[in-house]
């Protein structure tokens, strides 16, 4: 496999309206890095997410996933394309019309290779991998907790064997035992899988458990992208406040301390 | 990515036992293209082949299962593998070993509970409108001792909303149907030479029965569902749980002024309805009969008692009562997931229509002797 960058964003430019959101904003992600994408409310993290997703376009500048355009190609190259990311969102956005295992079973039914005997059995191992219980494949979504929620979501994003995992605020909504369980889960799932992830986070729990890098997105670009250590001793007003914090310093002295 | 391959056959040097070679990345996306020839190869080697997989490059759930299948779901004796791939095909090996739970099979037993459920069903939805109602009036009585707790912003919103945004569509309707109708009809009534009865028929069908029940179809279809829709996101989004915690009634607040404002807004788009519709009428007459606008509104008090007026008019309130009931009744049923919206909007649209001819035909012959000649 080419050792082109999984996501490479150049000059990515947005606009709401008459609103200036990214100017100019370049980044280019390795195979299997954990980037996380850090900055205040409404500096446009999410907005970033999608465009790499293709649910929205910029207005000016390039995506490419895996080494390719993502608008380019056939209709069909580029469904193969979105097949090879999974995408959790942050409110989980399973089909509230369907149970837990035909939501997981739900894309590799649409790929019409899979037999159903085999949707069983990946499905089974899916919930496993997310640890939940066999039983709770019969549930449905508007029964789950929110934690349930999110592990189904990935279990769903993990579905088509993705290369690429992006995330939504994952540990957004949950208390902090669940959230600290959740990071560990998609830690070890990110070991195993060899996945590369994308997330976008508020929480610095998180993102001290989780990343390898930091991607930290101000004033319309990406101020910085470096590792965590090296992000802790960038000066800028934001970096002061988000991990120099009392907050911060207690979350990054935490995830220290366990590994 | 490197193409999977797998070569299954007698080789010299293992005795009777056929051996399968496979190479290359054993991953969903490389093997979905040829997913059915791998699983019949693979299945037809079957478990007792000596197996070599020292070739392949990755190996992900979906190439684990294929094989785990096509193996019986047993380890083959004689495998060929590192330790990497064995610990993948192992945790396909260890959560098949427990299946799901099955969704249970729907048996005879299961209809019979299915037709109870339904007639059950139907009784309880009697029961919730009933209920709905009873506590509409109950705030009635509330409201009017504390004349300052009417949501009188909310009503007029509500107004707006189905009354005067419906004009438009309902103006175009009513004139398409006036036209219709008046042609149709002098065609007939021109072979008897009853040229001026046109009035007659334009002026009772469209004031006493067509006005008030196409206004009420299009209403149930523009409004009604838009209610329940409404009511439904807002269960699916917990706003009706926030109105509730907040102490605020949602009859009140959400289902009350629906139910005025679509009373109240119904007789006047029936009246405005009928108007254009007759007006069409007129059109249609005079191109195709000459009959003048004068004669036609001249003639049109005089055989069309002015009872059928109210009549259309009262009709028209009721009507809108019961499809706004019937709307909110269904949107507070929704559960929040988007089947049940859809199933509750669709059941709050066609259970509004047959409410409101049921109605109808009530009206019809309660109002038998009145207004109509002889």
């Amino acid at each position: 496999m080419s050792d082109a960058p999984v996501i490479e964003l150049r000059g990515i430019v947005t606009r709401f309206g008459s609103n200036l959101v990214h100017d100019g904003i370049d980044l280019s992600v390795a195979r299997g890095e954990v980037v996380a994408l850090v900055g205040g409310s409404g500096s446009g993290k999410t907005t970033l997410l999608r465009h790499m997703i293709g649910l929205t376009r910029p207005a000016r500048g390039e995506v490419s996933l895996f080494g390719e355009p993502l608008f380019s190609g056939s209709l069909r190259e580029q469904r193969a394309r979105r097949r090879r990311f999974g995408v959790l969102f942050q409110h989980g956005a399973l089909f509230s019309a369907l149970n837990v295992a035909e939501n997981i079973g739900f894309p590799l039914r649409e790929l019409h290779v899979v037999t159903p005997k085999e949707i069983r059995d990946l499905v089974a191992l899916k919930l496993a991998m997310v640890e939940l219980e066999p039983s709770t494949a019969l549930l449905m979504p508007a029964e789950l907790s929110g934690g349930m929620v999110k592990r189904v979501a990935l279990a769903r994003a993990l579905a088509l064997e993705p290369e690429l995992l992006l995330l939504d605020e994952p540990t957004a909504g949950l208390d902090p035992d669940r959230s600290a369980a959740f990071v560990e889960l998609v830690r070890s799932l990110q070991a195993q899988l060899e996945l590369t992830v994308v997330l976008v986070t508020h929480d610095i729990d998180t993102l001290a458990a989780l990343s390898s890098k930091v991607a930290i997105l101000a004033e319309r670009r990406i101020l910085s992208y470096a590792s965590q250590e090296k992000t802790m001793e960038l000066d800028h007003p934001f970096v002061a406040s988000f991990f120099r914090g009392e907050f911060g310093r207690r979350a990054i002295a935490r995830s220290r301390g366990k590994t | 990515m490197r193409a999977p391959t797998a070569s299954c056959g007698l080789s010299a040097g293992s005795g009777a036992r056929p051996e399968c070679r496979l190479e290359g990345d054993w991953t969903l996306r490389a093997l979905a293209p040829r997913a059915d020839e791998f699983r019949r190869l693979l299945a037809r080697a079957g478990q007792g082949a000596s197996w070599k997989l020292d070739g392949v490059t990755r190996l992900d759930s979906f190439g684990a299962t294929l094989l785990w299948h096509a193996w019986r779901e047993q380890w083959p004796e004689d495998l060929s593998a590192d330790d990497e791939l064995r610990a993948v095909i192992g945790r396909i090996a260890a959560t098949a070993a427990e299946p799901l739970p099955e969704a249970r099979a729907f048996t005879l037993t299961d209809a019979i509970v299915v037709l109870g459920a339904a007639l059950l069903g139907f009784a309880n939805h009697l029961a919730g409108f009933v209920r709905l109602a009873g506590q509409l009036c109950l705030d009635i009585a509330y409201l009017l001792r504390h004349p300052g707790d009417w949501p009188l912003r909310e009503i007029s919103a509500n107004f707006y909303k189905v009354g005067a945004k419906a004009t438009p569509v309902a103006a175009l309707v009513g004139f398409l149907i006036g036209v219709v109708l008046s042609y149709l009809s002098a065609l007939q009534l021109r072979a008897f030479g009853a040229d001026i009865y046109i009035v007659n028929i334009l002026g009772l069908g469209i004031v006493r029965e067509l006005g008030p029940v196409l206004v009420s179809v299009l209403v149930a279809g523009r409004s009604g569902s838009a209610m329940t829709a409404q009511l439904g996101v807002m269960r699916v989004t917990e706003e009706l749980d926030a109105l509730s915690a907040m102490g605020i009634s949602r009859t009140v607040r959400l289902v009350l002024p629906k139910v005025v404002a679509l009373t109240v807004a119904m007789p006047l788009l029936v009246l405005w309805t009928s108007a254009v519709a007759l007006f069409g009428g007129m059109v249609s007459a005079w191109v195709q009969l000459d009959l003048g606008f004068g004669f036609f509104l001249d003639t049109l008090p005089r055989v069309v008692p002015v009872a059928n007026l109210y009549i259309g008019l009262a009709k028209g309130a009721v009507f809108g009562l019961s499809i706004a009931l019937v709307a909110c009744h269904f949107g507070l049923r929704v559960r929040p997931n988007t089947e049940s919206l859809s199933t509750n909007t669709t059941a709050s649209v066609v259970s509004a229509i047959t409410v409101v001819i049921l109605i109808d035909a009530v009206f019809a012959i309660a109002t038998r002797s009145i207004g109509v000649p002889g």
